[in-house]
């Protein structure tokens, strides 16, 4: 069989199954260990100093009446991280950002770390660190930052993608350019043209667990560390560089994770941790305040977006651009790229064009976010197509349908689409009954599309079969979600055992080959892939151990049911062999059996969505609420649809966040003013009703399975699904996100006054 | 700075220890009982992965000073499995699917059992409510409130059998 990746349309008998999952029982009773959860004999507690301010120069760190405090194993700086990157520019943000190096680029950078024998001490010793700073000027908005007179964040950085060269540092870092046809002849051609700016604020991922790890070197340069984290690998490969530590000697293992959506693939502070543990020649533990995850673990971009659509009368769009401007915090990124890439990917264009600035302002170093980059040009563009529906005087679900992307059509950011889903979704929203569902006044109702890319990567996987028949599956890939379950289920499906006799986990570094972070929804995606060729390894094994129970050629030996079955007349008297049968005969046939796949798993299969959203907008305060929303989204094939419906469910919960309430509050001296989930307010329980799903199932044609990501595409259509609800429910349209009280208030009084 | 000693009882059984006078019940139950089913997601009251009961009550236990328990009741997720069987609670949020990451979770089983604790048979908008203190980032809350729905049926139905004999 070989490793064949394409869909084969096949029945299962496990996979779509909503079986419990394998972690469900430790997650219920408290017994799951998360990043905090870990302790050592000895360990230290340690606690980072982090800068008051926006931007200044580091002139002096006096740690030396930290250092004589009782109690105080390490101090650490800057000092204690030299720089082993090698001239790895992305290597050396990573450990500035860990710890600053001569300048604080954001209100709670990292400037000194200690670790002491309890809390107490630590906490005394950080007040002990004396130092001494000289403000510079900050910028922390993402247009002011593209001035020509603006602060320079960061003098190394020169604006990439143009033509000469520049001489002069810049806050932008880079400039992107997608698209095809000839926009100006298009646009000449349309009947109607739009054109409309944007702007959204940044967020955070708002995980409930933060970053944690505790990190155990050894006096003889190995070391280990236990962290959470979307990727250990990934972790133990960068912290080895990072500490000069070889990659075999770093063990990582990874805690179960209480949430990521894209913040934890970064490498924020473990570096420090390891560098505590070293300094001290003890365990240490390094937890993150509520405080320090929003000041210092990366949110998403705040943006500046202008978007101009035009069309014929008949609704057919001849051309379609963007300007997208996305603050990358203090490092440069190219999150402005991907959201150039993906603001018109659901749409059939001729003529298209999108320009993205990546541009560094001084705030924390940006991270990914779920779909990221996606939600915010979807944002323009989706506001804008309502926009342009309401001028040709079309149905915006038909007037999306007339120019959605099919089979063949060219994708704005260059490839040319197989089967997609976004005809489907469209199709779905016109027969859900959420579309004929009664609007009361002051109610709306919007729909938006999204997409995500969806990511592949390195994958590798081990499937070993006990004495008894059960079999342990050992993957790579975090578990984010209900991974393990849906793992399972397709071992069990390969096998053709039932589920319960499967039990996955995730394997430390130490126990398995590199495995990619658990990012682009590719966890159940690629490591599905793995599985189902590390299963039919197995199986072959298998095959040959029952030709040599049988004596029988293994050629004439097949896998059915669970079991090997000898074909042909010549063996009809023998029975098949279940597979508990070969593998209690395992020790005289051959030894253990086992299967494995390493892979770099291609072709994860885009991803679209339809939302639609009811809101009622009180005019009296301007306060929102989402009282239906609907979720409507290609998953190729749902392996567990209890987990595929919780991505939805989760996602569409986080977009609307972002969408009415959630935002970034900087001051005027460039400090966070809201770093806490008093103030930066995500929704709790009472603010949301009950989310609809529905799965679509258009098999990805590069999976055996046809599965696709399904983790990220639902964060994308809220922010414009709940604009365009809002602007059908008291007429205004509100094109600063979040559209909290006091915006839609103001929209709603100029309005008024005409 | 001298440490104090706290006597109480947690999930039924006696326990002492000591700790600065300034420590949370959080940090004690984590750090010092072992109790790391008792999450912290916040440290500052507002996301409720650190809920208790005390005496019960829910509470967030990032709030409460441990030499604030001397003497009384606390309760944790840990307590919730009874005779080695899971609470009803625990069986629907497994059975429906009402947790991702799982770091809320904890939380979310004591507040929704003070709840039916209180009223047997809430609404969907009185376990919303009930719920509004504990943030979860992951599901949307719709697999919770479901899962909350189910078990105070089954709860109701097991009491009234147990009522019937
Ligand atoms: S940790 Fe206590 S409420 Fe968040
Ligand atoms: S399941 Fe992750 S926060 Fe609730």
């Amino acid at each position: 069989m070989g490793n064949d990746t394409s869909y084969t349309d096949q029945k299962f008998e496990q996979v779509g199954r909503r079986v419990r999952r394998p972690d469900g029982v430790d997650k219920v009773t408290g017994r799951a260990k998360y990043g905090a959860d870990a302790y050592a004999p000895g360990q230290l507690v340690g606690l980072i100093l982090r800068s008051p301010h926006a931007h200044a120069r580091i002139k002096k760190i006096d740690i030396s009446k930290a250092e004589k405090l009782p109690g105080v194993k390490a101090v650490v700086t800057c000092e204690d991280l030299p720089d082993l990157t090698g001239g790895n520019r992305g290597m050396m943000d990573i450990l500035e950002n860990c710890m600053a190096r001569g300048r604080a680029l954001y209100d709670g950078h990292a400037v000194a770390a200690v670790a002491a024998v309890d809390k107490t001490i630590a906490k005394q010793a950080l007040k002990l660190i004396k130092v001494t700073y000289e403000k510079l000027p900050h910028v922390t908005d993402v247009d002011e930052a593209m001035e020509a007179d603006a602060p320079v964040v960061q003098d190394f950085v020169f604006t990439s993608g143009v033509e000469p060269k520049p001489t002069k540092p810049s806050n932008v870092s880079g400039i992107s350019q997608f698209g095809h046809g000839d926009v100006d002849a298009g646009f000449a051609e349309a009947d109607v043209i739009v054109e409309k700016s944007y702007k959204t604020e940044q967020t955070h991922q708002g995980y409930i667990e933060p970053h944690a790890c505790l990190a155990n070197m050894s006096s003889d340069g190995s070391g280990e560390l236990w962290v959470t984290t979307q990727g250990h690998f990934v972790f133990r490969n960068v912290c080895s560089t990072l500490l000069g530590i070889d990659i075999a000697k770093l063990k990582v293992t990874a805690s179960e994770i209480g949430g990521g959506f894209g913040g934890k693939t970064h490498v924020w502070m473990e570096p420090v941790a390891l560098v505590l543990s070293r300094k001290a020649n003890r365990p240490v533990k390094l937890v993150m305040t509520r405080d320090e995850v929003f000041k210092a673990s990366g949110p998403t971009c705040s943006t500046s977006i202008d978007v101009k659509i035009g069309a014929k009368k008949d609704g057919t769009i001849t051309a379609a651009s963007a300007s997208l401007r996305y603050q990358n915090g203090a490092f440069p990124a190219n999150w402005g790229m991907i959201g150039a890439m993906t603001a018109y990917a659901c749409y059939d264009l001729k003529n298209v064009k999108t320009v993205g600035y990546d541009v560094l302002v001084n705030r924390p170093k940006v991270a990914a976010y779920r779909a990221p980059s996606a939600p915010m040009a979807a944002f323009g563009v989706e506001s804008t197509m309502d926009l342009m529906a309401g001028k040709l005087g079309m149905d915006p679900v038909e007037f999306r349908i007339k120019n959605a992307a099919k089979e063949g059509t060219r994708a704005s950011y260059g490839p040319v689409y197989g089967p997609i889903g976004i005809g489907p979704t469209l199709e779905a929203v016109k027969k859900h009954p959420h579309m004929r569902a009664k609007l009361k006044k002051n109610q709306g109702r919007g729909m938006a599309c999204g997409f995500w890319f969806n990511f592949g990567g390195q994958t590798c996987t081990d499937l070993n079969i006990g004495i008894d028949g059960t079999v342990s599956l050992t993957v790579g890939t975090i578990d984010v979600g209900g991974s393990r379950a849906s793992l399972s289920l397709i071992a069990a499906e390969e096998l053709g055992i039932d589920y319960e006799q499967v039990k996955a986990s995730v394997a430390d570094t130490a126990s398995l080959g590199h495995n990619d972070m658990t990012e682009g929804s590719r966890g159940t995606f690629s490591s599905g892939m793995a599985t189902i060729f590390a299963a039919r390894n197995a199986v072959e094994v298998m095959k040959g151990r029952a030709a040599k129970m049988w004596d029988i050629p293994v050629e004439d030996v097949v896998w059915e049911n669970g079991g090997a079955k000898a074909t042909g007349k010549a063996h009809s008297n023998l029975p098949p062999l279940t597979l508990k049968e070969i593998a209690a005969k395992s020790p005289q046939t051959g030894g253990p059996i086992a299967g494995h796949n390493e892979t770099v798993a291609d072709n994860a299969g885009v991803s679209f969505a339809s939302h639609i959203c009811d809101v009622e907008v009180d005019p009296e305060t301007g306060s929102t609420r989402v009282i239906r929303y609907t979720v409507i989204q290609d998953a190729g094939k749902a392996i567990h649809p209890d987990y595929v419906e919780g991505q939805f469910q989760g996602g569409a919960a986080q977009g609307i966040g972002w969408a009415l309430n959630e935002e970034y509050i900087y001051g005027k001296d460039g400090t966070l003013q809201n770093p806490g989930f008093l103030d930066y307010r995500i929704p709790v329980c009472s603010d949301l009703p009950f989310i609809d799903t529905e799965i679509l199932e258009i098999p990805n044609p590069n999976h055996p399975y046809g599965v696709r990501g399904v983790g990220e595409t639902s964060i994308v259509p809220p922010l414009a699904a709940i604009g365009n609800a809002v602007s059908n429910a008291v007429g205004v349209r509100l094109n600063h996100i979040p559209m909290s009280p006091p915006r839609i208030l103001k929209a709603l009084d100029e309005q008024a006054g005409g | 700075m001298s440490s104090v000693l706290v006597s109480t009882t947690i999930n039924g059984d006696p326990i002492e220890f000591a700790c600065p006078p300034e420590e949370t019940l959080l940090d004690s139950l984590r750090d010092r009982v072992g109790l790391t089913g008792v999450k912290e997601g916040c440290g500052t009251g507002d996301c409720g992965s650190c809920s208790v009961t005390l005496d019960g009550r829910l509470m967030c236990s990032c709030l409460v000073l441990s030499a604030e328990v001397e003497g009384r009741q606390v309760g944790t997720v840990e307590g919730m499995v009874e005779n080695g069987q899971l609470h009803p609670l625990q069986e629907s949020f497994i059975d429906n699917a009402a947790l991702q990451c799982g770091i809320c979770t904890p939380g979310f089983l004591i507040a929704a059992n003070a709840l039916l604790e209180r009223n047997p048979s809430p609404t969907e908008k009185e376990i919303r409510y009930a719920l509004a203190g504990n943030l979860c980032r992951c599901t949307g809350y719709d697999k919770i409130v479901r899962a909350v729905q189910v078990a105070s049926k089954e709860m109701r139905k097991k009491s009234k059998k147990t009522k019937k004999k």
